[in-house]
């Protein structure tokens, strides 16, 4: 019987005609990468190429795991048969076999993405590694069956990229279409019910890059897809088409851009004693009267993280206010903020503001959280001590007011003086 | 000191710089939209269209110009953490 998640097999897995599985099995992993949980363990998917004039080694496997690596590989092929190793991604789960591969085959030739220079240095401290270096369009001829690469950067690494196998129309798709589930009968028709572990890995590894997802399928979609052999969990070959277009589906906005050509402004707060809460209010009614934004309003104390997440995804700007609580932010505050790492929040624009004690540290603090997301904070925040006076109000309502210029391209160009910056 | 003007398109800024200044110097303290990752020339992270004023900018060393072609970046485009302001006007917006 085969039972999920137990090796069966010591041999490569013929997936197609001269195409074989020759990955391995992690089933007792629990926790990929320290960030992934995973019910079933995963796989480290490798897979060879067989064609007239020798084989195609694509991706290897993580380093301790080489033994069935090489056992799987040595059940369908000698190594001086190998003359082309393709790395379709960097990361030490797929490339951590490699050392090892060319020892065993010195003859090969390495394929790395053009942007994987930096992460071979890296990682394998190669600079007398020989390798060739990729771009969408190349290809490797094996006699009488050829790989073509494709560049999809970001999917999830700069470096990633699919390499394609025509005749039988197998994409090999590096981290893409992959998901954390070990299960021995491989295939996407035979294995159990994966489809949580395959949204759960798109959301997390896939979801901050989605428009380069969006990218990627534009060019997968034109290809007459057959399999798609991730570099983890199921091979798809059952209609693979669902997988892509579950893909488009997790990269569109979860939301929907409903407010067409106004800019979205988000304004976040937290309040002890109601100050922090009125300087949100004003924040909100200033960046309203200079026009041409929809600004929002929400108590962070009265809402979970993942809808907040969804509702940032989506906007043009955040703000955020905390008090200052013993020199910092405030939980819930971090609480946000660091779950923002799973989405696209580069270029937003951002600020913060709150009320403080006697020192007043929050407010830098997370204008340093949002410019380290990479958001631009053209402002420096407002602070007003314990209770906000009228003075202090206003200036909260003009904050606002020019935070809505800035996004709406209103702001009147200033000319400055770099000394005077500080 | 010889100066210079940068200006950020994105947030409609000049700033008269003295020559030398690097674009991560100023475009942080500005606000403009300019992100940086390594901020050592090395992830291109900080990618950056120069829409005018290109020949006022120090040449690219040659480990920004691998940068750049390891990530296929189109004609006048620099790293803001790399890029030198020699002097006229230049005028840069994120890529």
């Amino acid at each position: 019987m085969n039972r999920p998640g137990v090796a069966q097999s010591e041999g490569a897995v013929e997936i197609a005609p001269g195409v074989h599985w020759i990955g391995v099995r992690d089933p007792d992993l629990r926790t990929f990468d320290i960030i992934l949980k995973t019910a079933n363990g995963t796989t480290y998917n490798a897979y060879a190429v067989r064609g007239n004039d020798g084989v195609a080694i694509i991706d290897t496997v993580k380093a301790n795991f080489a033994d069935d690596f090489f056992r799987r590989i040595e059940s369908i092929a000698r190594y001086d048969e190998i003359r082309a190793i393709v790395l379709n991604h960097m990361e030490p789960d797929h490339s951590g076999s490699l050392p090892e591969l060319l020892k065993r085959a010195p003859q090969a030739k390495l394929y790395i993405s053009g942007r994987g220079r930096p992460m071979l240095k890296g990682l394998l401290h190669g600079d007398r590694l020989e390798f060739t270096a990729v771009h969408t369009g190349d290809s490797v001829d094996l006699g009488g069956r050829t790989l073509r690469f494709f560049q999809t950067p970001f999917l999830h690494w700069p470096d990633t990229m699919c390499t394609w196998l025509a005749d039988e129309g197998i994409l090999f798709s590096g981290d893409a279409f992959g998901c954390h589930y070990c299960d021995a009968r491989l295939f996407n028709d035979a294995v159990g019910d994966f489809r949580f572990s395959f949204d759960y890995y798109y959301a997390h590894i896939m979801r901050p890059f989605r428009a380069h997802v969006l990218e990627a399928l534009e060019q997968i979609e034109a290809l007459p897809v057959r399999i798609v052999a991730p570099s983890h969990g199921p091979v798809l070959r059952d209609r693979p088409q669902r997988y892509l277009q579950r893909y488009r589906e997790l990269s569109s906005p979860a939301l929907g851009k409903e407010t067409g050509e106004l800019k979205t402004l988000l304004v976040f707060y937290i309040s002890a004693y109601g100050s922090t809460r009125a300087m949100a209010e004003e924040i909100a009614a200033g960046a309203e009267e200079a026009g041409g934004v929809l600004v929002s309003l929400y108590d962070i104390e009265g809402g979970e993280v993942a809808p907040f997440v969804d509702l940032i995804e989506e906007a043009d700007a955040l703000v955020v206010g905390s008090p200052t609580i013993n020199g910092d932010a405030v939980k819930p505050v971090w609480d946000l903020l660091s779950s923002l790492a799973t989405i696209q929040v580069r270029s937003k624009m951002g600020g913060a503001f709150g009320s403080y004690g006697w020192t007043g540290e929050a407010v830098g603090m997370i204008e340093d959280r949002l410019r380290g997301l990479k958001l631009r904070v053209p402002m420096k925040g407002v602070r007003a001590r314990l209770i906000p006076t009228e003075v202090e109000l206003a200036e909260c309502r003009s904050f606002g007011r020019d935070l809505a210029l800035h996004l709406t391209g209103q702001m009147e160009n200033q000319i400055i003086d770099m000394a005077t910056l500080a | 000191m010889p100066k210079a003007n940068v200006t950020f398109a994105d947030v409609n800024v000049t700033v008269s710089v003295p020559a030398g200044t690097r674009l991560i110097e100023v475009s942080e303290k500005v606000g403009a939209g300019i992100t940086y990752g390594c901020r050592e020339g090395e992830c291109c992270t900080c990618l950056t269209k120069v829409i005018s004023g290109h020949e006022n900018l120090g040449a690219p060393s040659a480990l920004e110009d691998q940068v750049l072609k390891d990530n296929m970046a189109p004609r006048h485009h620099r790293l803001a953490c790399q890029a030198q302001v020699l002097k006229g006007e230049v005028v840069v917006i994120p890529a």
